[in-house]
């Protein structure tokens, strides 16, 4: 009685913990979709394309906000392989990889505060947009 | 006597093919006509445009530091036919290029050919400088003798056979290497010819943009489609103006992603691209709006077919 038991509870770890790993892939994708949808809209505004709203641009302070606090953990070590771009140095130099996610919620952070208008907005968030080339540079695979 | 006629051809044979061998793959520097505009010094300030428009730094500098002017080199490119490293272009004497001469530069990047007289591969894409003005290759000299020193000389590159002997290159630019100059097209804009002009020749744009057959040569049918990366990590994306390329992106658009990495989507470039972004955001907004008007004006193709792409 006591084999069958122990069999289902084992087969039920591993599951889940396969589980964990394609989670971890999903989580983050979904959470830099969120920043990139974000990023679309403010892009549109920074191009001329759409009118200045400063809720827009809140929305991708927050959405980077947010990202920053949870990206730095959803990288386990058996969340290497599966359907990710993520590049193996993200492993390789994990502390500097989090160091740029830290970085990127201060700096939102800071702009939430410091953006206020569409003046403040064109003179302050260009330099917030090389937070995400210099990750991208290294970290992920290109496409 | 018929044995000795048929030696006698087959000696002939072997004699001129030697010869067209040695012709097609010996290294042809420049003419010394084409050379006599160098005899004025160059530019700094403008050279300085120039090597941002050429990219030198995305493959130059030294990996691993933030400073695009320390040209150290050492950064390894994977290919299929085996790792090239990237040498020193520093103004150090002995492990850079401190005493070169203008001249050597112009036949280097129009040329493909060492101060030594020897073939340089085509990692290094000579194939589109070679459409370059030798005026701004004068002004680019000029700017990299302000650069620092960086000490340290590369290492060979480590090269599978036959690859590895580079008299062979000789043959690659008699099949690829195209040196017709590109000359402006009065039918277009100053705006569009000023594109194509940094585009084909300094930003060599097309040298990752489209696929490669087996011995390394661009496939001129699908110039600018994309294609697998050289180096072996993921997939460059099509310039032209199908579909599956750049077609949905407005010249503002282009003008955006080569500023800041930013494309519509909201995604950033990655890999190699976000290198070469850092070169392309210092040019004025009008060369990027240049850039941006010729590659909206690249006749659609399909290009190779991408495999699906994981997102993060």
């Amino acid at each position: 009685m006591i084999r069958p038991i122990f069999t289902l509870l084992f087969l039920l770890t591993g599951f889940s913990l396969a589980q964990a790993q394609t989670d971890a892939i999903a989580q983050r994708r979904a959470i830099m979709k969120g920043v990139g949808q974000a990023n679309a809209d403010v892009g549109k505004i920074a191009k001329g394309e759409a009118p200045f709203d400063l809720a827009k641009v809140k929305a991708l302070l927050s959405a980077s906000q947010e990202a920053s606090a949870k990206m730095p953990g959803l990288f386990p070590d058996n969340s290497k392989t599966g359907d990710t771009a993520a590049l193996p140095k993200v492993w390789q130099t994990k502390a500097d990889f989090d160091a740029r996610w830290k970085k990127l919620g201060e700096d939102a952070a800071a702009l939430q505060i410091a953006i206020t208008d569409q003046a403040s907005f064109k003179a302050k968030m260009s330099d917030f947009g090389k937070n995400c080339g210099g990750c991208h540079e290294g970290y992920r695979q290109k496409n | 006597m018929r044995m000795v006629k048929w030696s006698a051809a087959f000696v002939l044979v072997i004699a001129i093919g030697l010869a067209a061998f040695v012709l097609i793959t010996a290294p042809r520097a420049l003419s010394d006509q084409r050379l006599t505009v160098l005899k004025t010094p160059g530019n700094a300030q403008r050279g300085e445009g120039i090597f941002n428009a050429g990219g030198c730094a995305s493959c130059h500098a030294t990996p691993e530091q933030e400073d695009r002017t320390v040209l150290g080199g050492g950064l390894e490119l994977a290919s299929a036919f085996g790792t090239f490293v990237v040498p020193n272009i520093s103004s150090h004497p002995q492990d850079g290029i401190g005493l070169w001469q203008a001249r050597d530069l112009a036949n280097a990047m129009l040329e493909g050919v060492s101060p030594r007289s020897e073939h340089y591969y085509p990692a290094f894409p000579y194939a589109a400088y070679t459409h370059a003005k030798i005026e701004d290759i004068a002004d680019l000299m000029a700017y990299l003798r302000t650069l620092p020193a960086v000490e340290g000389k590369t290492v060979s590159h480590r090269l599978s056979f036959p690859f590895n002997i580079r008299v062979l290159i000789g043959g690659w630019k008699f099949l690829f290497f195209n040196r017709t100059p590109v000359q402006d097209d009065p039918t277009h804009s100053a705006q569009w010819n000023r594109g194509r002009y940094l585009v084909e020749a300094l930003g060599h744009c097309a040298e990752c943009h489209s696929p490669r057959n087996a011995l390394g040569g661009i496939i001129a049918a699908q110039r600018f489609a994309g294609g697998p990366d050289p180096e072996g990590k993921g997939w460059v994306p099509n310039l032209t103006q199908h579909e599956k390329g750049l077609k949905d992106w407005s010249i503002a658009d282009i003008e955006d992603v080569l500023a800041s990495g930013s494309t519509p989507e909201g995604d950033y470039v990655g890999g190699s691209m976000a290198k070469v972004v850092r070169n392309s955001a210092q040019l004025s907004k009008e060369d990027r709006e240049a850039m941006a008007d010729y590659i909206k004006s690249l006749a659609p193709i399909e290009g190779p077919v991408r495999p699906p792409r994981p997102a993060f």
